[in-house]
């Protein structure tokens, strides 16, 4: 610390903090370009949190060690923190297509950007700011106890109405997203009755991929068929499209695996494509069920866990019902 | 080193900062940009707090950071808000008032 | 107390316009009363101004401050001197004989109690026209006068012609007074004030153009009020009323309010040639037109009116001619105020006996039906020709007389003018004289096979015509008896002689001989032949004389058509410019805002966009100076 305050006490800058500042800016001004250009929002975050670690080094190498520590506590430690916990609630990888949907916009954000920095930069290069004057006096107690002078003397006021307006916001956050329940929770059975009653799903969803060979979560299970089912995946990861096909070799496995079995049970059936319609991968079944039974079907020759799942499912549809 | 190189670095940060807002459509992105650009001028306030050898650009830095977060708080809240309703980040989206 | 001359009238007027049903019993004998006192009050006032010296011979009330407001003074004060007391005594006279009168001839009429109060409005208005001490309260009057002479000419509104006569004369009376409220605020610019008192002391001190300005805004109001060329149309027409507000306006207030005010402003006229001139111009062409049209009309009271325009024509001749006339103009004034009405009331008694037929031809050997009704018009005739030693041989003979002392070849034309308006009168009176009364009956049943019965009218009606057949025939003598009228007005209008060529016993005789001629001529006429029951087509001039020498037919053209072409014009103008400017104007703006709204196209990102190029204006801006 001893050696921060006299870098900061000297009026001007030693070869060090150059060194410092040559090897920090460059990475500071490309954590803000990935900001501003990586596609994913996560990604953006992390850049920008590396920037404000950059530049809370900036502040203390120029004596601000308060505001430094702050940088580093609540910019990247909380802030960025709760940037984090949003994107994660409204949905981690929602990437922002880069492609401009405004006409123009792209050609006068870039020129208003540009415009902006250059006449800036102009600006600064006009001043006259040749030489530091330095903390050392500012900083002779300590650069903690020279703030705290100035703030509780003569930025009280200011100080105490920032501490409302941090309350207020406090409150203001918590109201806003508060969601007041109107109507009484449904209940497990009242939820069942009314799948019944509209007919949608009632038993629970397919699993999905059996015959993943990494994270199945992401792969479609097969239908008896073999057909990929989109119920089988995730709802989030069907609207990203972050769906993955499944290969025509495991396509072809499953029909291989079929006809082993079918010629285990001596029972012999005519090669079906894999293209046929649900309709006909009914097994010996005399009329047409309805599609949900065929899923169920499906789901039963697919493999004896999600049988069961199924099947337990089933079971509690029908207690419902009673 | 010449001081005025922290300026410049201050301006170049603050209109890497604009430029996001102006050009990402994710309300996140945006508000990050945002918080860049209140980063660059802190760092424009800390430098000149330097220069003039006193402590007013750094208190003038902290109140920033005070309402900075603050900022971030209320801004997420909406922003949550306006995603539970839309389901969607996209500050094109909320453009209702047009025509 | 001479407020109380206008008050009482105004009071009755109040009363009975105000007072409801319950008044309708009483109503009549109220209003001739209300008149009656102020008849009074006028005699008191009258000996009272008699027991002092002539130049003393003036009251003054100042009753309150109406408008006072920093240099702008306006107070309601009267001013008695010989020329009021004139008026009023003409005013108050043969106004209360009207209201006798009327309580006869308005008998069967279920609206008489309005009837009377509109009567003592008139009056009031009158009076307080010529009490007034200013201009400004002078106009007050002048517009009662205005307003009463519309609501009694429109008395019978149920018929169309009667409203539309009323409308006439009050939109006519309008254009007159544009002409007063004119003058009185160039009186008020010019002198600072217009109280009579400050007006004609600051005469000296005005220069002339201003001064021939004010004469002739003036000369306006009253050829408005008079029925003077050019605003003369209003007053054939005025004969829709009933016939006693006939007498009223043309006797003793309305059409003598012009005279009055040209009189009084004497001293502004003296000072500004031009304008006498103009005024003596308008009198003598008003003096002609209206024998003319008094020739060639079949309607007694329209051929009465002609008479009235011609009489006031003289009258506004001889005002004209400055202090030549003044009071000469002011005596035929009088003496046309008794003989006028004499023969309005005898032409409604005549037309009260026979069913308010109104065309002459229609009459006939009427003076052994209506004895007294013959013997009173017959002496009012006398006295309107100029008969010698009856009132109008005095009167209009000063005038002509007056005329010729103008001097120069002036005064020759003006008497020329004046002597042969004499025969033409002597002419067209004599003719009303022969076709009512002598000759034989021409009367037939009317439509609804009504024969009439022509029949004396009652007292009521008589006494006053008595009355004023007295002041017909004597007024004359007693004026002109020591010069008494002479010396009695001389203090407040000034007197001059002039040189006239002629003597007054030439200008006698002369007027006598044209007299003579004009009866003769109509004699021969209408009095050896048989008088048609229809009409002649007439030459030319009579045809045009008919039709009021074609002065509605000028109107037609010259005001209101132009008026329509204009109006025309400035509606298309208003359509095609200012409209189109307008909603130009609110299209060119639509228009704009409807690109200007593709502005606001609701992406905050385009916002954002101009708030960022707005800050590198700003920030260019700021350098831009700084390097400046």
């Amino acid at each position: 610390m001893s050696t921060l305050t006299t870098l900061a006490a000297e009026t001007s800058t030693s070869t060090g903090e150059a060194v410092q500042f040559w090897v920090l800016a460059p990475l500071a001004v490309v954590g803000a370009l990935c900001t501003v250009l990586l596609r994913r929002a996560v990604h953006s975050a992390l850049c920008l949190a590396g920037t404000m670690v950059i530049l809370a080094l900036f502040y203390l190498a120029n004596g601000a060690y308060f505001l430094g520590v702050v940088q580093i506590v609540v910019y990247t430690g909380a802030v960025m923190m709760l940037f984090l916990f949003v994107l994660m609630l409204v949905g981690v990888s929602a990437t922002d297509s880069l492609k401009e949907t405004l006409t123009g916009q792209r050609w006068l954000a870039a020129a208003c950007g540009l415009g902006l920095g250059i006449l800036l930069l102009s600006g600064i290069a006009q001043a006259s700011a040749g030489s530091f004057t330095g903390l050392a006096e500012a900083n002779a107690d300590g650069n903690v106890h020279g703030l705290a002078a100035l703030l509780f003397t003569r930025y009280v006021v200011a100080f105490e109405i920032t501490g409302i307006l941090l309350t207020i916001a406090a409150i203001g956050a918590t109201l806003l997203t508060h969601r007041q329940r109107i109507e009484r929770n449904k209940t497990q059975r009242e939820q069942a009755e009314e799948r019944v009653r509209k007919g949608t799903q009632v038993t629970p969803l397919p699993a999905p991929g059996v015959y993943a060979r990494h994270n199945a979560v992401d792969l479609p299970g097969l239908l008896p068929d073999g057909t990929p089912s989109e119920l089988t995946v995730n709802a989030t990861l069907r609207a990203r499209g972050q769906v993955r096909e499944v290969h025509a070799e495991a396509l072809a496995g499953v029909a291989a695996l079929e006809e082993h079995t079918a010629r285990y049970h001596g029972q012999r059936r005519p090669k079906r494509a894999v293209t046929a319609p649900r309709g006909a991968a009914v097994t010996g079944g005399a009329e047409e069920p309805p599609a949900t039974q065929t899923t169920q079907a499906a789901a039963g020759e697919d493999g004896a866990g999600s049988t069961g799942d199924a099947a337990a499912a089933s079971r509690d549809a029908e207690e419902a019902r009673k | 080193m010449n001081p005025e190189n922290y300026l410049y670095l201050a301006a170049l940060l603050f209109t890497l900062g604009a430029c996001g807002v102006l050009l990402r459509r994710n309300a996140i992105v945006v508000f990050m940009c945002i918080e860049l650009m209140l980063n660059a001028a802190n760092l424009l306030l800390v430098t000149f707090s330097r220069m003039h050898g006193n402590l007013e650009g750094q208190i003038m830095a902290f109140f920033v950071m005070v309402v900075a977060a603050a900022e971030v708080v209320v801004g997420l809240a909406i922003i949550v808000m306006v995603y539970r309703s839309r389901h969607s980040a996209s500050v094109d989206d909320a453009s209702l008032m047009k025509l | 107390m001479i407020g109380l001359l206008v008050a009482a009238p105004l009071l009755g007027a109040a009363l009975l316009l105000l007072g409801g049903r319950r008044l309708d019993r009483v109503g009549h004998w109220l209003g001739l009363a209300a008149s009656a006192a102020s008849l009074v009050f006028a005699l008191v006032l009258f000996t009272d101004l008699l027991g002092k010296d002539g130049e003393e011979r003036s009251l003054h009330q100042h009753l309150f401050s109406w408008v006072p407001v920093a240099d702008f003074r306006a107070d309601v004060a009267f001013q008695l001197d010989q020329l009021s007391m004139t008026f009023v005594l003409l005013i108050t006279s043969v106004g209360t004989l009207i209201h006798l009168y009327s309580v006869g001839y308005m008998e069967h009429d279920e609206r008489r109690r309005r009837f009377f109060g509109y009567l003592n409005l008139f009056l009031a208005a009158m009076l307080l026209l010529v009490l007034a001490d200013n201009y400004l309260l002078l106009y007050v009057g002048w517009e009662g006068v205005g307003l009463a002479s519309y609501l009694l000419i429109g008395f019978w509104q149920h018929k169309p012609s009667a409203a539309t006569a009323a409308k006439k004369a009050f939109v006519v009376n309008r254009v007159g007074d544009v002409g007063l409220s004119l003058a009185i605020l160039l009186m008020f610019t010019t002198f600072g004030s217009f109280s009579f008192t400050h007006v004609f002391a600051g005469v000296d001190g005005a220069s002339e153009a201003t001064l021939t300005g004010i004469g002739l805004m003036l000369l306006l109001a009253a050829c408005g009020k008079s029925a003077q060329v050019p605003l003369q149309s209003w007053l054939g027409d005025a004969m829709e009323g009933p016939t006693p507000v006939s007498a009223l306006i043309h006797a003793a207030t309305m059409v003598t309010a012009g005279v009055y005010l040209v009189t009084r402003s004497g001293v502004v006229f003296d000072a500004a040639p031009d304008a006498q001139t103009v005024v003596i111009t308008v009198g003598a062409v008003t003096l002609l037109f209206g024998a003319i049209v008094g020739c060639a009309k079949d309607d007694i009271k329209k051929a009465l009116a002609g008479s009235t325009m011609s009489q006031i024509g003289y009258m506004m001749l001889a005002a004209g001619l400055g202090p030549l006339g003044y009071v000469f103009a002011i005596m035929h004034l009088v003496t046309h105020g008794f003989f006028k009405a004499g023969l309005f009331l005898g032409a409604g008694s005549v037309m009260h006996g026979m069913n308010d037929e109104v065309d002459m031809r229609r009459y006939g050997g009427l003076r052994k039906h209506m004895p007294i009704t013959f013997a009173t018009f017959g002496l009012a005739y006398l006295a309107i020709i100029g008969f010698p030693y009856l009132s109008g041989f005095f009167s209009k003979d000063e005038i002509i007389y007056a005329g010729f002392a103008k001097g120069g070849n002036e005064g020759w034309l003006l008497g020329g003018v004046m002597l042969l308006g004499a025969a033409l009168t002597a002419y067209y009176m004599t003719r009303i004289m022969l076709m009512t009364f002598f000759g034989e009956k021409r009367w037939q049943p009317d439509e609804a096979g009504h024969e009439p019965h022509p029949h004396e009218s009652p007292l009521v009606m008589t006494v006053p015509m008595l009355i004023l057949a007295v002041g017909s025939v004597a007024a004359g003598f007693v004026f002109d008896s020591g010069e008494r009228f002479v010396k009695w007005l001389e203090p407040v209008t000034g007197l001059a002689h002039g040189d006239s060529p002629v003597s007054h016993g030439e200008v006698s005789i002369a007027a006598t001989v044209v007299m003579l001629l004009g009866v003769g001529g109509a004699y021969l006429q209408y009095g050896r032949r048989e008088v048609p029951a229809v009409a002649p087509a007439g030459r030319l001039l009579t045809r045009a004389a008919r039709r009021d020498l074609l002065q509605d037919d000028f109107n037609h053209v010259a005001f209101v058509q132009t008026g329509n072409y204009l109006t025309r014009g400035l509606v298309y103008l208003d359509h095609k410019l200012v409209d189109g400017m307008v909603n130009g104007t609110a299209a060119a703006f639509g228009g704009l805002s409807g690109r200007l709204r593709r502005v606001q196209n609701g992406f905050a990102r385009s916002y954002a966009v101009s708030m960022f190029g707005g800050t590198a204006l700003l920030v260019a801006a700021t350098l831009l100076m700084r390097a400046v």
